[in-house]
Order: C-alpha cells, then structure tokens, then sequence
C-alpha cells in the first residue's frame, strides 16, 4: 500500500524569503522527485506565506520530504493530503482564433457545457478561462483543438484541507522577530 | 582598491548601544560579542575589508591563516567537535567559497556548529559574472542549515546574529553568510541583538511525557535491552545521564563512531562499535535484543547495513532531536523527541533498576570469539610486519587514553576507531557521514588549538595525508601541538581491501608510489620520526606522545592488512564477517 505511488498536494507555511524556494525545490532533486506543479500564494494568515506542490509518490517518500521540509529554519510547517482530502483546483487559459466564433455556435455552445467563459475577445482571438479538475480542463482542451489552440497554460494545483481549520492553524505565527 | 578608514583600536569595557561603522567593522564585532577567540580563514579580494578589520582586532581575535580554504574549515570542524563552540570560517569570494562546500557538506551531515563567512563581488556586479563570483548561496544551499546573502551594510547584525543562533540551536549544523564587497564597506548605525528564538524555527521539539512512559514500559519489561548511542549525546552534554542511564537499568550500550567517546570506553557497560566495521558482539546482537533503545543516532547506513533484516525483532525507542530523523531510515515503535540530557533526565526517573547478567554474558561470549579470531592479532601481532592496531595500543598505553584522537578517513580510521580508549568526552574526531578523505590534518590543527592543553593526535593514512598535505605549515606557522600519526601503506587502503574481497583482487589504482614523508614534513620544519620494524616502535611512540610540540611520526604499517571484522556491503548486521 504504501509502495503504491499515489498523487499527494503538499502544503508548507513559511517565510516569505529569497531562496526559499531553491531550498524547497532541491529537497526533491536530491530524492529524484519530479514535482508536477508548485504555487505560492499568501496564506490565510498574515504575512506568512503558503506553498501547494503537487507530486505523485508513495506516501513513505511523501512523508519523508514533508519532514525535510519543515526542518527547514524558515517553513512555520508542512503537511501533506491524499486525494481525497483536499478541495483541489486547477486554472486554465485556452487562446483560440476569433473566426471560430463567427464561423458557428460550437464553441459557444462547449464552453458554457463546460462551465467555463470568455475573458476577453479581441479581434484575432479569444481567450476562455476554465477552473476544475485536470480532467475537467483537459476535456476541454481536448473539444477546443480542432479549431486550433493557439496558446494554452494551465495553473499549478491550489488545494485547501477538508479540516474544518486549515493546516496553518498550528503554525506558530506570533511575530517575535 | 578602495581604501577604509583605520578604525580605532576597539576598547574594552561597555559599548554604547548604536555606533556608527562600516559593515567590515560590524562583522569583527559581532564575533567578538559571539565570544569567539579563533577563526579559520583565508583572505582574498572580495574579503578585504573584514580581514583589514581583523588586522586592527588582532589581541581580541586569533585568525588562523591556513593554506587552503578547505584546510580552514576542516580545522574549524575540529576546533567546533573539540570545544563543543561553534567553528569560524572566513573566505573570499569564488574559488575561496567553492573550496569550503566540502567541509560545509561534512559539517551538515555531522552535525557541526559552523558560522561560514565569505565576501561576494559587489551587489551591483551580482550576476553579471564579474571576477570571483559565484553563487556561493545557490551551491551552499543543499549542504547548510540556512544561509543568506548579505547585500547591505544594515543587515550584517542579524543576519550574523541569526547564523549564530541557528548553527548551535537545536540539531548544529552549518550556516554561510555571503557578504558582498560594498556592504562591508558601507557605515551605518551598529546595533547588535543576539537571536533567542525565530518563529519559523523549532530548534528542540517538545517532548511528549506519554512516549516517555511508554518507553520506560518497555525498558522496563525488556529481557534483553539493547541502548546505540550517537553524537546527539555528546552534543546535548548528556554523557552524565547516559551513564546513570545504562548503570540503573543493566542495559548494554554500543556506540556510533560519532557517538565514540561519550562514554568511557572501558565502561563495563559499553559493549563496543557499531556498523560495518564495529565489534561482532554490537553487530550481532542488535539482532537478538528484544528492545532497541537508539539515543541521539540516525541508523546510518553503514550502522545499521541491510535494513530488511536490522532489528526486526525488536521494540525500536528513538530518542531523537530531528523529527526528521524519526522513521527514516528505521521505524521507531516509541519516538521521544526532545534533546538526548532533557529525555534521558526524564527516563532515568521512570525506569526500574535492573540487571542483566545472562544478556551481557552473550555479549561477552562474542568478545571471546572476536579477540580470538582478530583483536588479539591485530594489537599483538604474530607477524613481523607492524599492523596499525598495535600502534594505536601503544597510544593507549601511553596517554591512557586521555587523548583527542582525529582521524581521516579509511582503514586507520576504522582501527583507531575500534582501538583508542578514550576516558574524556568530545574526543574522537573524525569525518563519519561525509567520509572527507583530507579531513585528519587540518581537523587535528583545529582540535590542537581548541584544546591546547590536551594531547591532540591526528591519525592519517598516506592517501588522504597527500590530500590536505599542505597544512602542515599552518600547524607549524601557529606553533599547534598536533601530533600527526601517518600509518602508511602505501595504498589506499580501505579501496584496496574492498577490490580484494570484492573485486578478485584487481587492484585499480590505489597503489601510491609515494613521495619522502619525512623529508616532506622536514620540509614543513616540523621534527619526525619514522617506524620500519617493530623494535623501534615504542620509543618512537615514547618520543612522539612525549614531545612538547608539534610533531611527524610516520610508521610504516604492512601493506595489504584488512580490517575485520566486516559486514559485507547489502548484507544485514548478522552476517559480521570475522574474517
């Protein structure tokens, strides 16, 4: 079970200070880690800032670098979720042509099937926006190709606890320094 | 060059909160109200400023000028293991930087206080490849506690303040503050408030008063308790605790090369080495006890060897500082987090006096065999070739095992490991994570200056000798009574039994064709002797311990001795090989 590679969101409170990152990141290279999508974000508390690094590993290697990671003199704590533990999303951005609009109703009609909407239309393109699942936003990618995308990104994983408070609440935060 | 105004000779006495000074002076007098009195270094450009400073602090501060950025720190590592203070190391920028990693690397996985300073190009040529610049933080990173890059003149104090703090808080480790040329020159408003917390920064993990219960429960249950002690006991100042520990309950305790010397060695109860060229008794039996008590120890691989078949029968209890260390390489049934004095205190109150006679007898049984089959061999040998056993038994015999013994790294490494007595604490120095061939010498310069009134002998073999060679003009140049103990045979020893064992004897490249050591060491003014046949041995060993000063005693040892016993690389602690 825990040989079984699975996907896990990562979640560190830290500093907000040069090099962190770099210090954050090699944890992983040393172990040969591929980090599939890091974000960095202000938490829920002030003046502490947050990390969401998405992996798929064993949960004992997960565990693992969780610890190295709050070893780290500058990470308030760490802490790690299985799939199911996190309210997870993902963001977006398919640049299409503009005549794929005027050319019909499809692409109006998949992306509102989608739930997704348009966040600016310029004269030689659209830009669509859609939040979701990685299955979600792939399926639309998928819908949107034939009429050719000419740009597309998506955002790294941000994830918060199904705790009822989040991680950070154990994180000690008055400001000593 | 830019020139600096010569400050005033500083002033003893007290000092008037905020002074105005350049980031130069600053960096002098925050190793002053550090309490530091020694430091390691080597100057060069991007440094300047700090070293004209040191010039003016002369009579305050003793710089130890060595002949190699990683002689210097290696000589801070020794100085730092020795006097249990945290070590000072001072480098240029480039090349004097990237000549510290190996020994920050060492430091961090053995758990040295250092605080590294470099000097960095000037924050305006920063990145643009200007000359000796190099992303001292960005290569130092994965191998320090913490590091930061200094860039104005007003950060020096806490950023120095906070190294301090982090390098000997909670698990030691190395810290570099990489200053740039303009902010040691820079003035500003000096201030200096030493760091006594940092929020982010949990130095010593609460300890849980229920593990602590539910470890003495299982000592206390225990038929065949079983304690492996590491540094985290001599860096905690708990070699009292341990002792009424392991007095109180009967248990048997064995310790890691870092952990060596936290204990007297001729304690009854301390039952010898670990790993994988540690005693037989240790070895074996960590596979028959019934509860494993780990202090201050991370079951490191050459410990603990395969780790499917290590320990499996036993309760595991992990005393530990690093939750980190918790279930990484063995998992702990009972972890008890904290530093190794406070949960030792906290044990020794909770656990049943007891004994365990039967249980030591096995132990004794395997010394038996062990002595039989190797010690006795190898400290007196049949042979007429000399074997290092026997001199590090003539050291014992002559200092009474009241010597700091420094090692290198190889098989002189592991006889002086598993044959010096030691009666003292924070005595056996010696390079154990990082295996740093070139760590013996300049680790025994520091140790010799750390501890001027001990006898300090740096153990080296001629390979790892050739790597740090040359600092043995800074132990002539301060006057070090470093007492150097080459046991030369030519080869790289170590290397060489593996490719016999293991390799069918092909022997790639470990044969050294070696220069005149004494004409060498001659050369360095330093007085020698030399050992070719055991009948002048003693006397050698005599005049070498004897010798108020600096001195080179170089004994040739036989060529293609190994040491035993061995656990095989992959294979478990019960398949010790006695021969």
């Amino acid at each position: 079970m825990d040989s079984e590679k699975q996907e896990f969101t990562i979640t560190a409170y830290t500093e907000n200070h040069v090099g962190l990152l770099h210090r954050l990141t090699i944890i992983f290279t040393r172990r040969k880690v591929n980090i599939e999508s890091l974000t960095t974000s202000e938490s829920e508390i002030e003046g502490i800032h947050r990390f969401t690094i998405a992996v798929t590993e064993t949960e004992d290697h997960v565990r693992k670098i969780v610890k190295q990671i709050e070893k780290q003199v500058e990470v308030l704590k760490a802490d790690c979720y299985k799939k199911k533990e996190v309210v997870q999303q993902e963001l977006a951005l398919y640049k299409i042509p503009t005549e794929t609009l005027t050319n019909g109703l499809e692409v109006e009609r998949i992306v509102r099937e989608h739930n997704a909407r348009f966040l600016t239309i310029e004269r030689n393109f659209v830009v669509i926006e859609k939040s979701g699942y990685r299955r979600e936003t792939k399926a639309l990618f998928d819908e949107l190709k034939p009429y050719g995308i000419r740009e597309f990104v998506r955002s790294g994983r941000i994830a918060v606890s199904r705790h009822e408070h989040g991680p950070g609440k154990d994180a000690p935060t008055e400001d000593l320094n | 060059m830019e020139t600096v105004v010569a400050p005033k000779k500083k002033t003893s006495g007290t000092r008037p909160v905020s002074r105005r000074m350049t980031g130069a002076q600053a960096v002098v007098e925050i190793l002053l109200e550090e309490g530091i009195e020694m430091l390691f270094g080597y100057p060069g450009g991007a440094i300047m400023p700090v070293y004209d400073e040191l010039y003016h602090a002369k009579g305050q501060l003793h710089h130890v000028l060595t002949r190699h950025e990683q002689g210097a720190i290696h000589a801070a590592q020794g100085y730092a293991r020795v006097s249990g203070k945290v070590g000072v190391c001072i480098a240029t920028s480039g090349p004097g930087a990237t000549n510290l990693i190996t020994g920050i690397a060492d430091a961090q996985i053995d758990s040295t206080p250092l605080v590294c300073i470099t000097g960095q190009v000037a924050s305006p040529l920063l990145g643009s490849d200007a000359f000796q610049e190099t992303d001292v933080i960005g290569i130092s990173m994965p191998v320090t506690k913490w590091n930061y890059q200094v860039t104005r003149a007003e950060e020096i104090p806490s950023a120095l303040a906070k190294a301090f703090y982090i390098a000997k808080s909670g698990r030691p480790g190395p810290v570099v503050i990489d200053i740039t040329k303009d902010a040691q020159f820079a003035e500003f408003e000096y201030n200096y408030h030493p760091y006594e917390r940092i929020r982010s920064y949990t130095p010593v993990p609460q300890t849980d008063p229920s593990s602590l219960d539910k470890a003495a429960e299982l000592i206390n249950n225990a038929k065949r308790p079983y304690l492996l002690f590491g540094q985290g006991v001599i860096l905690a100042q708990a070699e009292e605790e341990l002792k009424t520990f392991v007095e109180k309950t009967g248990i048997p305790a064995a310790w890691t090369i870092l952990g060596l010397s936290a204990m007297d060695t001729d304690h009854p109860l301390n039952v010898g080495m670990l790993g994988m060229h540690g005693n037989y008794g240790p070895n074996l039996l960590t596979n028959e006890c019934d509860v494993l008590i780990a202090v201050g120890m991370r079951f490191d691989d050459r410990v603990t060897g395969n780790l499917n078949s290590y320990a499996k029968q036993a309760k595991v209890i992990h005393l530990e500082i690093d939750p980190a260390e918790i279930d990484k390489n063995v998992k702990a049934d009972v972890a008890v987090l904290g530093d190794a004095k406070t949960s030792l205190q906290e044990l020794i109150k909770r656990v049943k006096p007891a004994s365990h006679e039967q249980w030591l007898a096995r132990f004794r049984e395997c010394d038996k065999l062990e002595n039989e089959k190797v010690i006795q061999e190898e400290l007196h040998p049949s042979s007429d070739t000399i074997s290092m056993g026997e001199v590090i038994r003539l050291i014992n015999e002559k200092t009474g095992g009241d010597a700091v013994i420094v090692t290198d790294v190889g098989q002189h490494q592991m006889v002086a490991c598993r044959y010096a007595k030691f009666v003292q604490s924070k005595s056996n120095i010696t390079s154990g994570g990082l295996g740093t061939m070139g760590f013996g010498l300049p680790a025994g310069l520091g140790a010799a200056l750390g501890a001027p009134d001990r006898t300090v002998i740096a153990v080296v073999g001629d390979g790892g000798l050739q790597m740090t060679i040359q600092e043995l003009a800074t132990v002539y140049q301060t006057g070090a009574k470093l007492k150097v103990l080459l046991l030369n045979n030519e080869f790289l020893g170590m290397v060489r039994q593996w490719q016999q064992l293991f390799f069918d004897r092909r022997y790639s490249y470990t044969e050294m064709i070696n220069p005149d050591f004494q004409l060498l060491a001659q050369g360095f003014r330093i007085p020698t002797g030399l050992v070719e046949h055991r009948d002048e041995l003693e006397k050698a060993v005599e005049e070498f311990i004897s010798t108020d000063g600096a001195y080179f005693l170089e004994v040739r040892v036989g060529k293609e001795n190994n040491v035993f016993p061995m656990v095989p690389s992959g294979s478990g602690v019960s398949e010790i090989r006695l021969e």
